[in-house]
């Protein structure tokens, strides 16, 4: 499958989900599809058949209230079945709102706290330095959750060790909880803090898979530097009555709100 | 304790390269011989707990057994939810060690008053908890908590604590030392305040009373079957901790009490009673104004059976 049916898939079933669920961050999932659908899709060094396989490279969803998109990608590609996606936040389901690992093949760590992510990602990327493993660790964070401190307490150490085979990638959708980032709590200089804090630092459109698989598949800083892929996106990405606003944050699509949105983003080929 | 945790520490490195030690920034004069013998096994992570905790579950989840340090309320409670979240929910075989249990920084002031860490710690689910009553019990306990796999909190005194127990011990996680059988009175105690509920038994004993003693080292899982079998035999349990009595050793034995059908023992719950201390003093002062130095205790068991 090519990463753009890939993310169609996954908005589609995004919008189910939290359809079905009644549940809440449509928009956060419909802004990292892209992202998601290229690392699934293309970049991650990855068996489904052995979720385990020493050799993968490790992806972490640190905003793991889009953990929707997650479940959807691995379904999609082949870590379980597809059906399931439909008890996503159902009473006795494992899939919850925000991703969890007990029972769920290929993922890697449980988020929902925001902040938790990124250390664990280089914990696993330092464990590799150590054994001289080639796995990549590739970690997704939202905008706002920049604000959580332990991020920069991981950034300092990452730099500090040289872990050029860790990748943050920023879904920098400009809005979080209540109000745009540049209301709450400024980032910018976002870039320029990267760097100050001894990054590498790419700034791309995060909806452009060309551009994302190409940074995305970059060799590593010639191993002195990790990666912050600054990935500019649009929260709620394809489908207009959903993005840039706050509402879709939390409001679940129904009746004909929920039969709009797929039908703007499309049916793929041999949907059901 | 500080001192054998590192020789133990030392020897397990030696056997097993995946074993790495992460310090919070602290440890001057302590780590410095396990940093200089073992640089692939030792990590400063500097002075961000939450970075420390989160990249040690990293690091345990490739497959290492990752022991961090630091001191006081700082290796638990400053990143609490990265041992709930990140640690103890994907069963990540990492070891907290606090150096400083209790009041043994207790001129430092409230900050360094570790008295509610084990409540919070033994309240998670997947963690195991020890506080170790003395030297002999640190060094077993720190191989132990590297032989069971998943996430462990390990609570220390500091340097000079003396060896309560003469000779070997048979160390088990979950199960209680007994040091002495007692008819009237049995005493229960964790961690380093061992010593005082030694000596305070010895007194006991002294005036006429039949006291028991255990070193109830393991706070999680709770060697319940021993405190049943007490509770069934003697009229009077008493819980001696350098911890508040909520939630600890005390609060843990209340809770196995509450629901035994009839159980023959009232409790006494030895302890912080659910306060701060903003009076500073060394460590004996603050037991001795806390009522865990050895008169105080033998006071309160005397005040109940006489």
């Amino acid at each position: 499958m090519n990463t753009h049916d890939l993310a169609l898939r996954i908005r589609r079933h995004a919008v189910r989900m939290t359809h079905l669920g009644k549940s809440s961050h449509v928009a956060a999932v419909l802004s990292m599809a892209d992202i998601i659908a290229v690392l699934y899709g293309q970049v991650l060094n990855k068996l489904p058949s052995e979720p385990k396989w020493p050799e993968r490279d490790r992806f972490i969803l640190s905003k793991g209230h889009a953990g929707a998109g997650i479940y959807a990608a691995l379904a999609e590609t082949g870590y379980f079945s597809v059906d399931e996606l439909e008890t996503h936040y159902a009473n006795g389901s494992r899939l919850s709102g925000h991703v969890s690992h007990r029972g769920i093949p290929g993922v890697e760590l449980s988020t929902g706290s925001l902040g938790h992510g990124l250390p664990v990602a280089v914990g696993m990327a330092f464990a590799a330095k150590l054994d001289s493993k080639r796995y990549r660790v590739y970690v997704l964070v939202g905008d706002g959750e920049c604000d959580e401190g332990s991020n920069w307490e991981a950034a300092l150490f990452a730099s500090h060790h040289k872990l050029s085979n860790l990748i943050a990638i920023v879904d920098y959708n400009k809005l979080q909880s209540l109000a745009t980032v540049e209301e709450t709590l400024r980032l910018e200089p976002f870039s320029a803090k990267w760097k100050s804090f001894g990054w590498d630092v790419i700034e791309v459109d995060g909806h452009e898979h060309e551009a994302l698989g190409e940074v995305l598949n970059l060799d590593p800083s010639n191993g002195e530097r990790p990666l912050c892929v600054v990935a500019h996106t649009v929260k709620g990405k394809g489908v207009s009555f959903m993005e840039n606003s706050v509402l879709w944050h939390y409001r679940s699509p129904q009746g004909e709100e929920y039969e709009m949105a797929l039908e703007e983003l499309g049916r793929f080929a041999d949907e059901r | 304790m500080r001192d054998e945790f590192v020789r133990t520490l030392t020897e397990i490195a030696m056997e097993d390269r995946n074993v790495i030690l992460v310090t919070g920034d602290l440890g001057f004069g302590v780590l410095t011989r396990f940093a200089k013998e073992f640089p692939e096994q030792f990590l400063n992570a500097g002075v961000a707990e939450q970075n420390m905790t989160g990249l040690a579950v990293g690091m345990s989840l490739e497959g290492k057994v990752v022991y961090t340090y630091s001191i006081a309320n700082f290796p638990t409670l400053r990143c609490l939810e990265q041992i709930r979240n990140d640690a103890c929910y994907h069963q990540a075989n990492i070891k907290i060690v606090a150096i400083g249990g209790g009041f043994c920084y207790g001129s430092l002031g409230v900050s360094h008053h570790a008295t509610e860490d084990l409540a919070i710690m033994r309240a998670l689910p997947d963690i195991t908890v020890i506080a170790p009553g003395d030297t002999t019990e640190t060094a077993a306990a720190t191989r132990a908590i590297y032989e069971v796999p998943g996430t462990c909190y390990l609570r220390l005194g500091r340097g000079g604590e003396p060896k309560v127990h003469e000779g070997d011990i048979d160390f088990k996680i979950g199960k209680a030392i007994k040091l002495f059988d007692g008819v009237d009175v049995v005493l229960i105690s964790t961690g380093g305040i061992l010593k005082n509920a030694f000596e305070a038994r010895k007194k006991l004993s002294s005036i006429g009373l039949s006291v028991g003693l255990y070193s109830m080292h393991t706070l999680k899982p709770i060697d319940r079957e021993m405190i049943e079998r007490v509770a069934v035999r003697t009229r009077l349990i008493v819980t001696i901790e350098e911890h508040s009595v909520i939630g600890g050793l005390g609060g843990a034995v209340a809770e196995i009490l509450a629901q035994m059908p009839q159980p023959k023992a009232r409790l006494k719950m030895i302890g912080l009673q659910d306060c701060f201390s903003s009076i500073v003093g060394d460590q004996d002062y603050l037991r001795r104004m806390y009522g865990l130095d050895v008169d105080s205790i033998v006071k309160a068991v005397n005040d109940i059976l006489r």
